[in-house]
């Protein structure tokens, strides 16, 4: 095995023969200690091509060398090996997980955040986001059937988050729409900690036979290694380290950072590629250059393939005159894969690429060894141990120490805030409704082809989006939820992410499916900082403790850091994402009652935390408090009668509760009929004893369902067999007000469809001429 | 296959209509691709929705010029049934086989919703005894936004070449126009998605009978027993 450790020739671009200066370094991201780590491995200084390939390699985006150890907390396989939704590609051994759905089919589905490109551009920020994403999925050989997205941005009151508002949405909808992959909804919230902080995370699920699934691994020395895609440009070089504009003579200072998107030209990828990969035994390995392009895809296929690789930068498709070895390598030019093949059976690709009016290039070969090798103009610029890269990236375990408002939120006490007048009531809600978080986001996903592929089931706005596997000719029915409430992992990180697990699992649960895998998106402040980095570790526990008590699997997912504002870092926001399988038709459940006479049943116990919820920011403009408790077995036994009692046909609808509690929860469920109402009442305020937090606490582990009357008493045995709370509150009705008693006081008797145009029209006035 | 189904780079719709029309409705249908020859004994085509080379200069714009649009002329010049639904029938128009164009939304947003549209008595086939007085289609486009010119209007409504009209006008389209037909009454074209609603999971069924009418030709010649 050739290890030179002579310096390599000079550049043929003059520009990049530099001293590699301690200010080089540092620009790039490097710590001293990261560069003597280079120094060690190469045994010899890196040039600049070279210095720029550790950087990118070795960012918190590619290595996660500040979560890597953290990460490992999650499970990654299910401990019941006979249960459904096996996994079949664990988490971070592909670009995406790939899990079992039955009939030798499999699902493979990721989250991906592009926060910063969107604070910056949020139209190409948020376009480039999804067609990553969904890069990432076809490039597993699947098919992709949804897309979902979790936005937060600050308030709506200010024009900047209007027109990052907008300027997202609609980046989403003209990527997406175009490539024709249902998008399903997902969430959004609004939070002043997000003010020129935005998050945007995408995420898309795919289908495909267990014998389709593809590897990005470079293996077979001698096979040919193609470039797939458009021609490479400067644009996104800003975005991997550092200027493109302190390399070149020309100045650059009109370049967009960010990338620009172009879904015509990644549809016709997506459908060259699944044609392509359709030819047995055609492909040996496929990876897309997302984030550090080209450097990332040749490196990590020939680090998983156990191999060398080598490239000539002569021969990758340019559409930008003069570029050099840094900027070919560390470009992020959209809608781009790297192919390779079986040797002898080139034309086989040509033919397909040919057909499609794409770009299919040969630019190296699989080789003997472990080496990345990379020539340009004839001559070597790179020549890199490829596992160096990749497996030897440095990892960190950051001090961390406790935020002093975790403790003010633990001795926080409810009678600080002063009791609701029952006379309020109606406004209270009204105020709930209205807040962009909790409004409806029609605005939103009537921009979005949520219909296209024909599997559209539950439109968004339901608990759970829901498609038909059409495509893949089988009767069965996937269902997505993202979830995390801000508020409760800032005021505890731990608990505040298993309820955004718990809450993401009761969506899917409320939907009739079962919860199959998670693929989770932890958006975090920079982790250089203790209390940051102990809100990301407390955070991390406490979802992979979730993880583990309900046997539900991470099987892939992204790290976000540094998302800090003016005013410091975001709230914590670890995304929980979640598939789930429904297997009939007749047992998918909405969150919407469309008949009179419906008994409603609260299940869980009746509501008594204020602490986090959205009560206190609406009223009293707080973000404060205890987080509700977390009680996973009262969680699992809630979601497990759920189940049960969709399976027999009994729940007509569900819906759990969570933003702005039970009259939130109430009210929504009779938004979806025409003139609806509901007469109900509860004997008792409950375990607080107040009625600000029997109405609105966010108490966890609830749910309210409707049910035909004359299973009322079925139910109850049901859940008493199981010891969950059961509250029988009443029925509805079609009087179109919405009528509560409380301990023999009437508290609320609002017009339903007052209630609804109130929650309808929030963000468009909003979103009216802004 | 009877039933042609044309693929453009960028069309999206094109398995969702073969899926309608074999799965469902069970006439033998197939994708062509644009480069092609529209293959012998096809009966029928559906130029289907989409991004067609990726909407670039004009919905439709450059589809017009495709290998295949040669076939589609020659095939609709003999009285062949087709219909293009969203982007098909932004492409028919573009290529003067439907009059008038498409243009942006006036809301400048992209729509995606289960559309309410009133049936007009256009022919035999389209009207409301086989339709209803209105029915709910998909309708996923944003430039859906329907304008002719006074004469070309006239016209449109003198000979009842109007198929559906909105009912609210999602769009801002001229005299709610929502899909129309040729004058000879073999061409066809529409915003809706009718292949969007026919299965018991779609938003409802109304796109059954409009395919049926669509392809009533068809399905006279070789009933088939529909399972949906």
């Amino acid at each position: 095995m050739e290890t030179s450790t002579a310096p390599l020739p000079p550049n043929p671009d003059p520009c990049l023969n530099v001293e590699i200066t301690k200010e080089l370094i540092a620009q790039h991201g490097l710590l001293p200690e990261e560069y003597e780590q280079i120094l060690k491995i190469l045994g010899r200084t890196p040039n600049l091509t070279e210095l720029g390939i550790f950087s990118v390699m070795w960012s918190e985006h590619c290595a996660y060398k500040n979560t890597r150890k953290l990460l490992k907390l999650f499970p990654t396989e299910k401990q019941d090996k006979n249960a459904i939704g096996q996994v079949l590609v664990k988490a971070g051994e592909e670009n995406a997980g790939v899990i079992d759905v039955g009939e030798g089919w499999g699902v493979a589905f990721k989250i991906e955040s592009h926060n910063h490109p969107s604070a910056i551009e949020p139209f190409e920020g948020a376009a480039t986001g999804v067609g990553g994403i969904v890069r990432d999925i076809f490039t597993m050989g699947a098919r992709p059937v949804l897309l979902t997205n979790s936005l937060r941005f600050g308030s709506l009151e200010s024009s900047q988050v209007k027109r990052l508002f907008r300027g997202v949405v609609s980046g989403i909808s003209h990527y997406g729409n175009c490539l024709g992959i249902p998008n399903m909804g997902g969430d959004v919230y609004f939070d002043d900690c997000y003010e020129g902080n935005p998050l945007v995370n995408a995420l898309c699920a795919g289908i495909l036979r267990h014998e389709e699934i593809q590897k990005g691994a470079a293996t077979g020395v001698g096979n040919p290694v193609y470039y797939v895609g458009p021609g490479t440009g400067r644009d996104g070089l800003g975005g991997a380290s550092f200027a493109s504009r302190e390399l070149t003579e020309e100045s650059a200072e009109d370049r967009p950072a960010v990338q620009k998107g172009d879904p015509f030209m990644e549809k016709l990828l997506l459908e060259a590629c699944l044609e392509m990969m359709s030819i047995p035994g055609l492909v040996v390995g496929i990876q897309d250059m997302g984030a550090a392009g080209l450097t990332c895809s040749t490196c990590e296929t020939a680090s998983r393939g156990d191999a060398g690789i080598e490239i000539d930068l002569d021969l990758v498709p340019q559409r930008e005159t003069g570029m050099n070895s840094y900027e070919i390598m560390l470009s992020e030019s959209q809608e781009r894969m790297l192919v390779i093949v079986t040797k002898g059976r080139e034309r086989e690709l040509e033919e397909v690429f040919e057909k499609w009016d794409l770009h299919a290039a040969r630019i190296g070969e699989v080789k003997e060894g472990d080496r990345m090798v990379v020539r340009h103009k004839g001559v070597v610029v790179a020549d890199l141990p490829a596992k160096s890269l990749t497996d030897e990236a440095p990892v960190y375990d950051q001090p961390t120490s406790e935020p002093a408002h975790l403790a003010r939120a633990r001795e926080w006490k409810v009678e600080s805030i002063p009791e609701l007048d029952p006379g309020t009531v109606e406004s209270a809600l009204l105020g709930l409704l209205q807040h962009p978080t909790i409004a409806s986001k029609r605005w939103v996903w009537q921009q979005y082809d949520h219909m296209v592929m024909s599997g559209c089931t539950v439109e968004p706005g339901s608990d759970a989006g829901v498609v038909k596997l059409s495509i893949a000719g089988i009767n069965k029915f996937l269902a997505i939820a993202n979830d995390c409430n801000n508020r409760f992992c800032y005021l505890d990180p731990y608990a505040g992410a298993q309820i955004a697990f718990a809450e993401c699992m009761r969506n899917l649960a409320c939907s009739g499916a079962r919860a199959l895998a998670v693929t989770d998106n932890l958006n975090f402040g920079n982790p250089n900082k203790p209390e940051a980095y102990h809100m990301l570790k407390e955070c991390v526990k406490g979802l992979a403790d979730a993880c583990s008590f309900f046997d539900v699997p991470v099987v892939g997912g992204n790290v976000s850091l540094y998302n800090e504002h003016g005013e410091g870092a975001i709230d914590p926001t670890p995304v929980v994402s979640m598939v789930g399988l429904i297997d009939h038709a007749e047992r998918v459940t909405r969150s919407g009652v469309t008949e009179p006479g419906l008994e409603l049943v609260l299940l869980g116990g009746l509501p008594h935390e204020l602490g986090g919820s959205y009560y206190l920011q609406t009223r009293l403009g707080k973000k404060e408090g205890t987080c509700p408790s977390v009680n996973l077995g009262a969680e699992k036994a809630l979601q497990d009668f759920l189940i049960s009692q969709i399976e027999k046909g009994i729940i007509c609808a569900a819906h759990d509760i969570s933003e702005g509690g039970l009259l939130v929860c109430l009210s929504e469920m009779l938004f979806d009929g025409e003139g609806l109402g509901a007469s109900l009442s509860l004997n008792e305020l409950g375990e607080s004893g107040r009625l600000d937090a029997l109405l609105f606490g966010e108490s966890q582990a609830r749910a309210v369902v409707a049910v035909n009357p004359q299973n009322l008493d079925a139910v109850r045995q049901a859940a008493d067999q199981l010891g969950l709370p059961f509250n029988s509150l009443g029925k509805t009705n079609d009087s179109d007000q919405l009528c509560i008693e409380v301990a023999g006081n009437a508290v609320c008797n609002a017009k339903v469809s007052g209630l609804k145009s109130a929650w309808e029209s929030a963000i468009p006035k909003h979103m009216e001429n802004a | 296959m009877k039933v042609a189904i044309i693929q453009f780079p960028g069309s999206n719709c094109d398995w969702d209509a073969e899926h309608a029309v074999q799965d469902v409705i069970g006439l033998p249908a197939g994708r062509v691709w644009h480069k092609d020859a529209l293959p012998d004994g096809v009966e029928a085509v559906i130029v289907p929705g989409g991004f067609s080379f990726g909407d670039y200069l004009r919905c439709g714009a450059i589809a017009r010029f495709s290998p295949i649009m040669t076939d589609l002329k020659n095939f609709a010049g003999q009285g062949g049934q087709v219909l293009g639904i969203c982007n098909g029938f932004q492409i028919l128009c573009e290529s003067g086989l439907l009059p008038g164009a498409l243009v942006r939304n006036d809301c400048m947003e992209f729509r995606c919703l289960n559309q309410p549209l009133k049936v007009e008595n256009s022919n035999d086939r389209f009207n409301t005894e086989t339709l209803g007085n209105q029915l709910s289609l998909p309708i996923a486009h944003g430039e859906g936004n329907y304008r002719a010119d006074e004469d070309v209007l006239a016209g449109l409504e003198a000979n009842n070449q109007v198929l559906l009209r909105y009912q609210p006008n999602p769009n801002g389209s001229i005299h709610d126009i929502a899909g129309i037909r040729n004058l000879a009454g073999n061409v066809y074209g529409m915003m809706p998605h009718p292949e969007r609603a026919v299965e018991s999971h779609h938003p409802c069924l109304d796109g059954l009978p409009v395919l049926q009418a669509f392809l009533q030709p068809l399905l006279q010649s070789s009933p088939v027993e529909i399972t949906a």
